[in-house]
């Protein structure tokens, strides 16, 4: 066993040392998988980025509470009563004696973005003074508060930078009416920095809706209260409600994003790939005839398959590896943290997120460029075992 | 030695009383490349007795390559049988002619046959990883039979900064590393200047007399072949002892 891993170890040895031999398509083959490497990470960041964005918009002990049968906030409708009943529900966390729940709207308006100038849907939330309370790591980044019963906003940090006109001092056009926009929020990457936030009975007068909610925004004393929470809203007669964690909420709402996202970006992949297969194999192949007299010579000495297939597989192997490397080091400085806008399809409305090229999308990215380096390997491989040595010896 | 005193060591027929070696009988060899069938060897015997260092001559495409290789175990016949040292080779599994070949064969290639990124030593190495021998016992046994074939002097050397001589003479070396009871020689002066061509066969011959090693070598040079004990001419896949017309 010794002598066979001997074996392979030393042909593997002077094949990768003949490797300066062969640069020009080594470095063609290895340039073609880190440009897969560089479009799948990149692609597949989009749907991490979105990930992150909606976990880190749950906090730990937050729960949302929507009608009955609502799957999104767009949906759902709550009377005025039915919202206060749910904020006086017991399990919901307190401060100065107020509840940390926040009864909120929901409308969309359009602004042009600053890419492109183009309109997008932008959501607009109106909220109660404790939403601020609610969303984990809610930090006025620029300029102040709005002040309730004023039509003033506060955009995120995530619509100030993809939409013109969200920044503070200026206005927006909300209906008929302009809208000052007083300052700019951090709240911990979550979807909310995608919104414009303004007082909720203020958005009622203005879209007509009278004292009616979509949803209540509430934190509870401790995560384990939530089925107790849960249970005391679903048997009051007088509610017909819907209770979540936010977790479990936005998690279905980044499911469908999510999915089609990671598959179109794993389907670009593919394809990359496959191409990039092709042109490993070409390289191989080349590499294969370029070492006919090496490997014949090899094989007269007695040297078996094995050997010679570990050595081609080996620097087939590398250059995947080198080339995997380069485009997960090239994915990284190119897209970790660039932010972008997308459809979020539950809200129709715009969400911003920051791509998000993590370890475990590096390591996927990688072991992606050692598949294509196997199969781009493999079948030179087996025919430069396979060739009868005197064919071999005779070819050279 | 003189060119006549190889000459007068000259015979046709294997010299009798030596224990057989080689033997090859009834071979047959044929090609198939597309539709077309090409014949290259038809019945063919040859009986090589230990310690005889044959030369075999012919036009190119007579099939002496392909004996060469039948031999050598680096082919197998179409028919017939080829039994080296009592082992009918021609009947051994590839993984078995791999492990008889590392054991009873050192091959001499026209063009050296050198790995280019590996030094004169660790080339002369390379069979000998094919045994259980320790990396300080395969070193010793590369720089010997580098000494032997007169380069222990460029045993760091790399084939690029070797002499076409030089070259060949480390491939002889690598023939010779792991004792071979048989060399294989297809065309070894075939790349070389006389000067160089000389030393080798030279050399080759010292290892037939001295140590005794039987050699089996393809050549068109009648000075190669004047240096062999026996020489057999090959055409269109028949062997004589004269050159046919």
């Amino acid at each position: 066993m010794f002598r066979i891993i001997n074996q392979v170890f030393q042909v593997t040895r002077f094949s990768l040392a003949s490797l300066p031999q062969r640069k020009g398509s080594s470095l063609s083959a290895m340039v073609g998988i880190a440009g897969v490497v560089v479009v799948m990470v990149g692609v597949l960041s989009i749907a991490q980025g979105i990930m992150a964005t909606m976990k880190s918009s749950a906090g730990e002990a937050n729960v949302i509470v929507m009608r009955s049968g609502a799957d999104t906030e767009m949906t759902s409708g709550l009377g005025g009563d039915e919202a206060r009943l749910v904020t006086e529900a017991p399990g919901i966390a307190r401060q100065d004696g107020q509840p940390v729940a926040s009864r909120e709207l929901f409308v969309i308006i359009n602004l042009p973005m600053r890419s492109t100038g183009t309109d997008a849907n932008v959501p607009v939330r109106g909220v109660e003074p404790q939403a601020a309370l609610v969303r984990e790591g809610f930090r006025l980044v620029d300029g102040r508060m709005f002040t309730a019963g004023l039509n003033e906003v506060i955009v995120g940090v995530g619509a100030r930078q993809e939409f013109s006109g969200a920044e503070t001092g200026s206005t927006l056009a909300v209906g008929s009416e302009q809208w000052p926009v007083v300052g700019v929020f951090e709240a911990g990457g979550g979807l909310s920095e995608s919104e414009v936030w303004v007082d909720a009975p203020v958005l009622q007068d203005a879209f007509r809706r009278g004292n009616s909610f979509q949803s209540v925004h509430a934190t509870l004393e401790r995560p384990e209260a939530f089925q107790d929470f849960k249970d005391a809203l679903t048997s009051d007669p007088r509610m017909n409600v819907k209770v979540q964690t936010e977790a479990e909420y936005y998690e279905g709402q980044s499911r469908l994003i999510y999915q089609l996202v990671t598959g179109l970006g794993t389907l670009i992949a593919l394809i990359m790939g496959l191409g990039a297969i092709f042109g490993a194999l070409n390289t191989m192949y080349t590499a294969v005839a370029s070492r006919t007299r090496e490997i014949a010579t090899l094989r007269a000495l007695g040297f078996r398959s094995g050997p010679v297939i570990a050595s081609v597989l080996s620097e087939s192997l590398l250059l995947a590896l080198l080339g995997g490397i380069i485009g997960a080091a090239l994915a990284w400085l190119a897209f970790d943290g660039f932010r972008a806008a997308t459809l979020n399809f539950s809200s129709f409305s715009s969400m911003t997120f920051a791509f998000e090229v993590n370890t475990p999308l590096l390591v996927q990215g990688i072991v992606f460029a050692l598949f294509i380096g196997f199969f781009g390997g493999l079948f030179p491989a087996i025919r430069a075992a396979r060739t009868p040595v005197a064919h071999a010896l005779r070819e050279l | 030695m003189s060119e006549t005193a190889m000459a007068s060591t000259q015979t046709t027929e294997p010299r009798p009383g030596n224990e057989l070696l080689v033997d090859v009988r009834g071979v047959d060899k044929v090609f198939t490349r597309g539709s077309e069938t090409v014949h290259v060897l038809g019945g063919l015997d040859l009986q090589i007795p230990k310690g005889e260092f044959l030369a075999l001559m012919g036009p190119s495409g007579s099939g002496k390559s392909t004996l060469l290789n039948l031999v050598g175990g680096l082919d197998r016949p179409t028919e017939g049988s080829v039994t080296v040292g009592g082992q009918r080779i021609d009947k051994l599994s590839d993984r078995k002619l791999a492990g008889w070949r590392a054991r009873h064969v050192g091959l001499v290639f026209q063009f050296y046959n050198l790995m280019p990124v590996l030094s004169a030593r660790k080339n002369v190495e390379l069979p000998l990883l094919l045994t259980k021998l320790s990396g300080k016992e395969r070193r010793k046994r590369a720089e010997l039979a580098l000494e032997i074939v007169g380069l222990s002097h460029r045993l760091n050397h790399y084939p690029r900064q070797l002499s076409g001589g030089e070259q060949q003479r480390t491939g002889i070396a690598r023939a010779i590393v792991t004792d071979p009871t048989l060399l294989l020689c297809d065309e070894p002066t075939g790349d070389l200047d006389r000067k160089s061509g000389d030393e080798i066969l030279d050399l080759l011959q010292a290892l037939n007399t001295e140590q005794g090693k039987t050699i089996i070598m393809v050549t068109h040079d009648q000075r190669a072949a004047d240096r062999a004990t026996r020489t057999l001419h090959l055409d269109k896949g028949r062997l004589s002892s004269e050159p046919q017309a």
